[in-house]
């Protein structure tokens, strides 16, 4: 019965299903040859040409040369009227035009097409034609162009509006001509005509907010017919509400409600996704817009309540009292066939729930986890955090849900994101710390993931010692040993030093355990072994600490060139490890975004590593004998954004001297630098010598430096610089970058201080325990001090300024102050130039601002009171 | 900056139709920043294809993009955006897919006829979406624009019934819309 409806059937050939299963490239493109007969054959050449369009569509790849010889050969196919393979040839062009050379060769023809009586031809022609022609040869089709854009064909006028925006891409000056065309299609009957002329009035004036504003509130009150264009309106609209924070015309939000009635769907979400995740609306302002997306969440159509609960879990995340009154449609969703849905759904009420819920919810997962990948779980698990965070009290429930999950089926992503949570709460909640710790236990048991094996039993090592009974878990550890492999066994061997090293009690057996692992067949576990039971079997606490408990965290590519200049001069003398920077201790690592992640984070600037910096600043023959690169600062904006010139300055710490790295940009397409240099001046500071930046042509990035030496006395070792910029100008011609004259005349600009603080001397250092650190360095050195900061209204706010005042790391994550208390003690760790270790202890009680007890332990006792005076 | 939808009129990021072994028969990606090569375009396909054989669910986020999907005998459609984009446009333009694409193969909607018809399907997709905007939404103009054939030889496979059947269904389409 099938076969009655069929059109006119092409050659076939014996593919089983598929006509183009045997389609080689080499075949076509000997087949392409009959492009060159005369008359075309139409039917065989149509075939031979969805033959080439599919294989291009398959991935396959054409040379140069190939692809210019197929696009010749097309070109012949002009010769034939007919309508599929006229239409076939533009899209050749289309795929082709990227590879193939001399494609502006089919220019008459298509101009001809384009402005024929055929409208079938017209539009795709514009289109093709758009494709392979530039800026200069536009102009000569600008009046063909220009009459297309007002067509009163619909296909027509999009057609050439939509070239237009593409145009844009590449030379948007053309099109600015063309604007009083684009604004009288935009008053056109087409649906989508109106559309396209609307993106392209906005791109042309985007830059121009006065006339942006101007075309909305025009638009807002003549109103518009085509959805797609409201849609694109409403979108407009919304980014101007939100970038005027003050003042806005209200009739733009007025419009946006109204925008919630209007009858199509694709509007009213529109609309409605615009004003909740507008940052100014207020409770009020969003109700109606929720009301209306919770009348989706019952819609029969999938997709419409797919974007509902998407947009909802949005809003959760900020607002979650808002989306309160949707909480019962949001359960009935869980059942939901489309998993996204319910996904979303779950997660959205596991932000929105009340403490009461919890219980109830987590039923409900339990039931819903079975059938959802281990994406979605993720999505679920994330979730938990959150509200393990939220609702400590519920933590015992919400533990033994992550057990429960941690014990099923999922991949290693999936059970690294249960572990981190259970973690997370674990170092939330001292209290949950031992069950969590139980759970994690049992897991690694039978855990076939040796980078979580691994990371857990690390975590065994720093927590399980300072419970209450360590020795309930050396049981564990020691299986390890017994049972995985390499890795896993290697890391089993650091942690039970661990608890010998902390742990006197249990020290004997752990000295027997060790010695077991002495016969091990892996080198890396015999070496930790035989290593760790040295050091222990000393019992020497100073020893033990140093080597186990705070190992030294050497920047591993420094350490190796240090011994590497080492070698190569005189060994008699010792090494000395003072000198060597430390590594910092790891940023806290980025999320890896999970799949229900939608809004794109913005992208940020790449600041290069210590490692980076050192390799600059050693290429630089008069920086090379400055020993060790201590530490770099973070880059500092000496200029404000967007002047003439632009600034930052990184600062460079030596063992005896600062290097300024200026990082120059001339933001003039006028002007050539040369010899750009920055002056700096400052008491008791010096300029020993400076490199100025040679030339400094518009929007390329030069740096100057000056080198500085480290005044002796520790005290004047901080400071403030002016700094003002100096430079020959010489005049340029903007477009070719090449200078008029050859003669220039100097100038300065003046920049902001540059400001030595002690952060700059400090390089932040990790302890991962603080406190046998702290009793190490004992209190020989310690100096104490009491501080009333009265400009900090808040703990964290108090802790995070300490932290980026001292430039030392938080350990023991004491950076983070639990909700509700109103006192808190912050540990900072960090190593002052010259490789002194300095430790600091910072009582903060909340009363009228804060008050803060600092005592700081060092191995200096001037180091100590730099450190002391730097907050005061 | 924020979430708030950036006004573009490049809404498509791609168009894709596969078979029911989750292979490509033809698919465009119009933003050249999603995928680098090839390869990872068809890995993207297969996964996406698994996660959605078997539901007929209409939507899913995968990689970071909005896939709308749907799905006759042995075909499957889809038409992907930003992960923040328009639902409701993408399926507009899904719709407008599908549905020229059976008035192409006069209903029958399935990988056979569909190949037969490959160069008319491939001038559809192009009259549908214009390197990532959606160029026509209305399936009735698309397949006029592309149904060349059918007039060079009118209905000759078709009795006057299926005819007027046909031209029921359509007027039938129009007024749903």
């Amino acid at each position: 019965m099938m076969g009655s409806f069929k059109p006119a059937k092409k050659d076939e050939e014996d593919g089983g299903g598929n006509p183009y299963h045997n389609v080689d490239k080499t075949s076509v493109l000997q087949e392409a040859r009959v492009f060159n007969d005369t008359p075309v054959n139409v039917k065989r050449c149509t075939h031979v040409l969805t033959k080439i369009l599919y294989l291009l569509n398959q991935g396959e790849i054409l040379s140069e040369k190939e692809a210019t010889d197929v696009f010749f050969a097309m070109t012949k196919l002009f010769q034939s009227n007919d309508l599929v393979l006229r239409r076939l040839v533009y899209l050749g062009i289309k795929e082709l035009c990227g590879v193939a050379k001399d494609t502006i060769i089919v220019t008459s023809s298509l101009t001809k097409d384009m402005t024929g009586r055929e409208d079938q031809y017209r539009a795709p022609a514009i289109r093709a034609l758009c494709r392979i022609t530039d800026a200069t040869m536009m102009l000569s089709i600008e009046r063909y162009m220009k009459q297309a854009i007002v067509d009163r064909a619909p296909g027509v006028s999009s057609a050439a509006l939509v070239s237009c925006r593409h145009i844009m891409k590449d030379s948007p000056e053309v099109v600015k001509r063309w604007v009083s065309e684009v604004q009288e299609a935009l008053v056109s009957d087409g649906v989508m005509v109106q559309f396209h002329a609307l993106g392209v009035l906005h791109q042309i004036r985007k830059s121009d907010k006065l006339a942006v504003t101007k075309m909305v509130s025009k638009l807002i009150s003549s109103g518009l017919r085509s959805p797609y264009a409201i849609c694109f309106l409403i979108r407009i609209v919304a980014r101007l509400i939100e970038e005027d924070e003050a003042g806005t015309d209200s009739r733009l939000f007025d419009f946006l409600e109204a925008m919630l009635r209007h009858k199509a769907e694709m509007v009213i979400y529109e609309a409605a996704n615009a004003i909740v995740t507008l940052k100014r609306s207020s409770a009020r302002e969003l109700a109606p817009a929720i009301s209306v997306l919770q009348l989706f969440l019952s819609n029969p159509k999938p997709t419409l309540r797919f974007a509902a609960v998407r947009t909802l879990s949005k809003v959760a995340m900020t607002q979650p009292n808002a989306v309160a009154a949707c909480n019962l449609d949001l359960e009935n969703l869980i059942q939901d066939v489309n998993r996204s849905i319910a996904t979303l759904a779950i997660t959205t009420l596991l932000k929105t729930g009340s403490e009461g819920s919890v219980d109830r919810l987590m039923k409900s997962i339990s039931s819903f986890l079975n059938d959802i990948s281990d994406e979605f779980k993720i999505v679920v698990v994330e979730a938990l955090r959150a509200l393990a965070l939220k609702y400590p009290r519920k933590q015992s429930v919400l533990m033994n849900q992550l057990a429960d999950m941690l014990r099923g089926e999922g991949g290693l992503p999936y059970k690294e994101a249960i572990a981190t949570t259970i973690i997370t709460i674990i170092e939330d909640n001292p209290e949950a710390k031992e069950k969590g710790l139980d759970h994690l236990c049992e897991f690694i048991e039978d855990c076939e993931h040796t980078t979580l094996a691994v990371r857990i039993l690390h975590l065994l090592g720093r927590e399980g010692p300072r419970t209450r009974r360590p020795a309930r878990y050396i049981r564990f550890v020691y299986n390890r040993v017994i049972l995985e492999n390499a890795a896993v066994r290697a890391a089993a061997v650091s942690v039970l030093a661990k608890f010998g090293a902390q742990c006197e009690s249990l020290l004997s057996n752990i000295l027997v355990l060790l010695q077991r692992c002495m016969m091990d067949t892996e080198d890396e576990v015999r070496d930790r072994a035989t290593y760790y039971h040295a050091v222990l079997s000393t019992k020497d606490s100073a020893l033990i600490h140093r080597y186990i408990l705070n190992p030294p965290q050497y920047a591993l590519a420094s350490l190796e060139r240090a011994l590497v200049q080492y070698l190569r001069t005189d060994t008699t003398a010792t090494f000395d490890t003072k000198t060597l920077p430390t590594a910092p201790p790891p940023q806290e690592e980025k999320k890896t975004p999970n799949i229900m992640e939608t809004a794109s984070r913005p992208e940020e600037r790449v600041v290069p590593s210590h490692e980076k910096y050192a390799e600059q600043l050693a290429a630089i023959p008069r920086f090379a004998r400055l020993g060790p690169l201590f530490k770099s600062s973070a880059p500092l904006e000496l200029t404000e954004a967007e002047t003439e010139y632009m600034v930052r300055c990184i600062k460079h710490t030596f063992l005896n001297y600062i290097v300024l790295q200026f990082d120059c940009t001339n933001t003039l397409n006028d002007q050539l630098l040369e010899g750009v240099n920055v002056v700096v001046e400052g008491d008791g500071w010096e300029v020993e010598a400076s490199i100025p930046c040679p030339s400094l042509p518009y929007s390329q990035l030069g740096s100057c430096y000056s080198l500085l030496p480290i005044p002796e006395d520790i005290m004047s070792t901080t400071g403030t610089l002016s700094a003002t910029l100096k430079f020959k100008v010489r005049d340029c011609d903007p477009a070719t970058g090449e200078p008029d004259t050859d003669e220039g005349y100097e100038d300065d600009y003046t920049l902001e201080d540059v400001e030595i603080s002690v952060a700059d001397h400090v390089q932040r250092a990790a302890r991962s325990n603080f406190a046998a650190g702290w009793d190490e360095l004992g209190a020989a050195n310690e100096l104490e001090d009491t501080f009333a900061l009265a400009a900090m209204n808040t703990l964290e706010e108090a802790v995070a300024q300490i932290t980026q005042f001292l430039g030392m790391h938080p350990c023991d994550r004491s950076d983070r102050v639990p909700d509700g208390k109103s006192s808190h003690i912050l540990y900072l760790a960090g190593t002052y130039r010259g490789g002194h270790e300095v430790l600091v202890r910072a009582k903060l009680a909340l009363s009228d601002g804060v008050t803060m007890q600092l005592t700081v332990r060092s191995d200096d006792p001037e180091v100590s009171e730099i450190i002391a005076s730097a907050v005061g | 900056m924020s979430g708030l939808l950036n006004p573009t009129l490049y809404m498509i990021k791609g168009i894709a139709i596969l078979d029911n072994d989750g292979n490509r028969i033809f698919t465009k990606y119009y933003d050249p920043t999603i995928f680098t090569s090839v390869k990872e375009e068809k890995k993207f396909e297969k996964n996406l294809f698994q996660k959605t054989h078997r539901a007929n669910a209409e939507v899913i986020m995968l990689d970071r993009l909005t896939c709308v999907y749907r799905s006759n005998v042995d075909l499957f459609f889809y038409v992907m955006g930003a992960s923040e984009e328009n639902e409701l446009i993408l399926v507009s333009v899904l719709s407008c897919l599908y549905d020229a694409v059976s008035a192409i193969l006069r209903k029958n909607v399935e990988k056979r006829m569909l190949l037969d018809n490959l160069d008319i399907i491939m001038l559809a997709i192009d009259e549908i979406c214009a390197g990532g905007i959606p160029l026509e939404t209305d399936p009735q103009v698309v397949s006029q624009r592309v149904a060349l054939r059918m007039e060079e030889s009118p209905f000759n496979d078709q009795t006057v019934t299926q005819v007027l059947q046909s031209a029921r269904e359509q007027l039938k389409w129009s007024l749903l819309k």
